[in-house]
């Protein structure tokens, strides 16, 4: 009587493997015909590029399904989009677009002048973001020349404008649109927006009346992954035909077979960076902030916690930037010289710093690894973990920390310590004077300028700049195309093809 | 005590605990350092735009008038719209509430189905090497968290043999077929560790029976001990389980938001993590209190049916 039950019980699990055998079979051996499956991180906060701030919306959104007069490629370039060609005066107070007469909305509608004053006015009006709304500043007057020019009048010449049009400041929204923007994009590009399952997914489809190169993939899903594990299981199983962005590159090892993944690796925007409360007594002195920067092994860091992904930078300008400099060897590890200097600014018996770093994949370990190193000079830090809401309401928000470290994704953000309030209590006029002149003088005045910037703030040890995150992105060997760099804010899909 | 009013005062302590849920929930979330203006604007914020936003989000009104406002919605299972992405949050709840329910549902469903042949053998056998080696192996079992158990059955059905997915969700309107793939693992997860759980209690309460006079009757008038314990001591055996099952159904609601997590399955405990790391305080408290009813119900459902599984408990004919 056991026997024949054990039996049953063996029977009945070779059958259910057969069975489940049989019914995966079909997914493994056909091709998933166009289809493209992104694995992602972070989620758009609504879908109104110009109303909603965050990264995850223009990373879907940008260049897929709206388009900008001009946009930046990866190797941080600006080129045409909607805009053919444009010019500009040369006292730099105004900007002709002259608009692609193929150009047209999703809807049909063309992409006229019309549409791009409208866009534009609504970019800078009262319901945008004030990150977005900010970046029209220089700008005056918005004109329709006629139905295929337009024409910015700049009330002081600004070299940002232009780039800050290659982003979701200069996208174009159709304005025979409808419904609510938040809910349903509505643009001119390759890709038109499906659903977005909150938490799970958001799905494009391809413009079938495209005005430029058609789309190579329909239906595209951007999947969203709270736990890096998760995601990297995913496109172990077949699932994904990429991951956008290893959240944790320590486990590129499971990605080293070569004939089922490409690994591409590139740079970001992202600078890791160690901040000072300049307002903490003994960190407003320059010596005791270059004495930290000397007692860090950045190097020895980037191999612990970021799997020795990540270059070193000296300054906050990534090297896509016109204006980047490496200045990653102005404070060589030297735990003596950190001595030192902390001797001369009177701390040789000792300085406690409050080291508060926020729950994200490098903040923890980072923050242990410094806490080592700085022990070793006398700087007892004591790391705190707080979670994300949590650092942005105490650290950032209301600036109640001495050290912390966090990574500073947006473009061009060498202003961030330029801003009012920033949560460093960082100020320095000569750096702000700096910063207004790169803008409004000539571009080749923009590159020397900036330089000059950056390298103020690392002569003045404004923080400690770790290194810069990685773009790590794997895929599939069937999907060609695939860019190193992630400098833009879009992930952009129009360079991917379908290898055959 | 007539079984009405026995279980009109129960109904009773429902509704108050409900309430008193509500307000705790509300209080708590709102207590929690950070908000969501902060968190949509991220480090790209100046201080002023984050106070504009808050200011628009309406979350400077006085923390009484933003009770009211929650509980006016409430009452009329309105939970109001996400502060994150202005999506209501009523279908988003309702969606992430079909993954879970499927998710605990056939989670407890296969942990019994498992726990009552397991934990009879143990118990039957227990005087022999392979009743200990089955007891041994649910202690076993009751040691690992779900989550691991979940890990490992990805890597090996997933990433290694290739035969399911390793996570995601499927509706079963969509696709019968693929609805089932994609949740044998997570279920089978939660119910190995549960099934061990469950199958000691069920070990020990078949132990109980076999010790019983009547029980050793029913041997001596020639029933089988399969079949004299199917005929008179699950009856016995079941009110002990249900009370089991009832807690354990709490613990599995709270081990299925880590088995979400490690098979991206977008449902209520997902959905709950990522609400409170974003501070989208609707959806938090509205999560929280339909956990939080749920709990209460299945205490108050269980309560009720000892009334009916056990004939003690009420006096005879009240219920025929």
């Amino acid at each position: 009587m056991r026997r024949s039950r054990s039996f049953l019980g063996m029977l009945l699990a070779v059958a259910l493997t057969v069975a489940l055998g049989a019914c995966t079979r079909p997914e493994t051996d056909e091709p998933r015909g166009r289809e493209l499956n992104i694995g992602a991180a972070t989620e758009p906060a609504g879908l109104d590029m110009i109303t909603t701030t965050g990264a995850g919306t223009p990373f879907v959104l940008l260049y897929n399904v709206y388009e900008t007069l001009v946009k930046l490629d990866n190797e941080g370039n600006i080129r045409p989009l909607l805009a053919s060609e444009w010019s500009q005066t040369p006292d730099r107070l105004s900007y002709t677009f002259s608009l692609d007469p193929a150009a047209k909305f999703a809807s049909g509608a063309p992409v006229d002048a019309d549409a791009v004053v409208k866009s534009f006015e609504r970019a800078r009006g009262e319901t945008a973001a004030e990150s977005i709304r900010l970046k029209w500043a220089p700008v005056d007057t918005i004109e329709a020349v006629d139905q295929r020019t337009v024409r910015l009048n700049l009330s002081r010449p600004s070299n940002g404008l232009l780039y800050d049009l290659t982003g979701p400041t200069g996208s174009i929204s159709d304005p025979t649109a409808t419904a609510d923007l938040n809910t349903t994009p509505a643009g001119s590009g390759p890709y038109k927006f499906v659903t977005w399952e909150q938490g799970s997914r958001v799905e494009l489809e391809a413009n079938a009346g495209y005005w430029g190169t058609p789309a190579r993939f329909s239906p595209v899903n951007f999947r969203y992954f709270a736990d890096p594990n998760a995601m990297n299981t995913a496109m172990l199983s077949g699932q994904l035909d990429m991951i956008s962005n290893l959240t944790v590159p320590q486990s590129i090892g499971q990605f080293s077979d070569a004939e089922k993944y490409t690994i591409h690796e590139g740079t970001t925007d992202g600078e890791v960076v160690l901040g000072f409360n300049h307002a903490n007594e003994a960190l407003s002195d320059v010596r005791v902030r270059q004495a930290i920067s000397h007692a860090i092994d950045r190097q020895a860091l980037v191999d612990s916690v970021w799997g020795g992904k990540g270059m070193l930078i000296g300054s906050m300008v990534p090297p896509t930037d016109p204006w980047f400099e490496d200045l990653s060897g102005v404070y060589p590890y030297d735990p003596d010289k950190a001595r030192e200097l902390l001797a001369e600014a009177g701390y040789a018996s000792g300085l406690t710093l409050r080291l508060r770093v926020p729950n994200l994949p490098y903040g923890p370990t980072s923050g242990r690894f410094i806490a080592a190193q700085l022990k070793d000079v006398g700087i007892t830090a004591e790391v705190e973990e707080l979670e994300w809401a949590r650092w942005l309401d105490q650290v950032y928000g209301q600036h109640d920390y001495d050290m912390t470290v966090v990574a500073h994704v947006e473009p061009r953000d060498l202003g961030a310590f330029a801003a009012e309030g920033n949560y460093w209590g960082y100020r320095n006029d000569a750096f702000n004077t700096l910063l207004t002149e790169a803008d409004t003088g000539t571009e080749a005045d923009q590159t020397e300028k900036l330089k000059e910037a950056a390298r103020m703030l690392t002569d003045d040890a404004a923080a400690v700049w770790l290194f810069l995150l990685p773009s790590i992105t794997i895929a599939t060997p069937a999907i060609a195309g695939v860019q190193d760099n992630q400098i833009s804010l879009s992930f952009d899909l129009t360079t991917l093809a379908a290898r055959s | 005590m007539t079984v009405l009013r026995r279980v009109g005062i129960r109904l009773a302590w429902f509704i108050g605990s409900l309430a008193l849920a509500s307000f705790l929930i509300f209080l708590i979330t709102n207590k929690l350092p950070g908000n969501i203006a902060q968190v949509i604007l991220g480090t790209n914020a100046s201080p002023g735009e984050a106070a504009a936003l808050e200011e628009r989000l309406g979350l400077t009104k006085p923390f009484f008038t933003r009770y009211l406002d929650w509980m006016a919605g409430v009452l009329r299972f309105d939970f109001g719209v996400s502060y994150y992405s202005g999506e209501a949050i009523n279908p988003l709840i309702a969606s992430r509430f079909e993954v879970s329910a499927w998710l605990v549902g056939l989670g407890m469903l296969l942990a019994v189905v498992i726990a009552i042949p397991v934990g009879s053998y143990a118990a039957m056998r227990r005087r022999h090497a392979d009743g200990v080696a089955v007891s041994a192996l649910s202690q076993i079992g009751l040691a690992i968290p779900a989550f691991w158990a979940g890990i490992w059955l990805v890597i090996v059905f997933a990433v290694n043999l290739g035969w399911l997915p390793a996570g995601g969700y499927v509706s079963w309107w969509e696709s019968p077929g693929e609805w089932l793939l994609h949740l044998i693992l997570p279920v089978t997860s939660l119910a190995l560790v549960q099934s061990s759980v469950l199958s000691r209690y069920v070990r020990s309460a078949v132990i109980d029976v076999s010790h019983e006079d009547y029980f050793r009757t029913a041997r001596a008038v020639g029933w089988s001990r399969i079949g004299a314990l199917w005929r008179h001591g699950m009856r016995n055996i079941a009110i002990s389980l249900l009370t089991v099952i009832g807690l354990q159904l709490a613990t599995l609601l709270v081990g299925a938001i880590l088995i979400e997590q490690v098979f991206a399955l977008p449902g209520l405990g997902s959905a709950l993590l990522m609400a409170v790391s974003r501070r989208d305080l609707g959806i938090v408290q509205a999560i929280v209190l339909l956990l939080v009813w749920a709990v209460l119900l299945i205490n108050f459902l269980v309560d009720v049916t000892y009334q009916l599984v056990d004939p003690r408990l009420r006096r005879r004919g009240e219920l025929q």
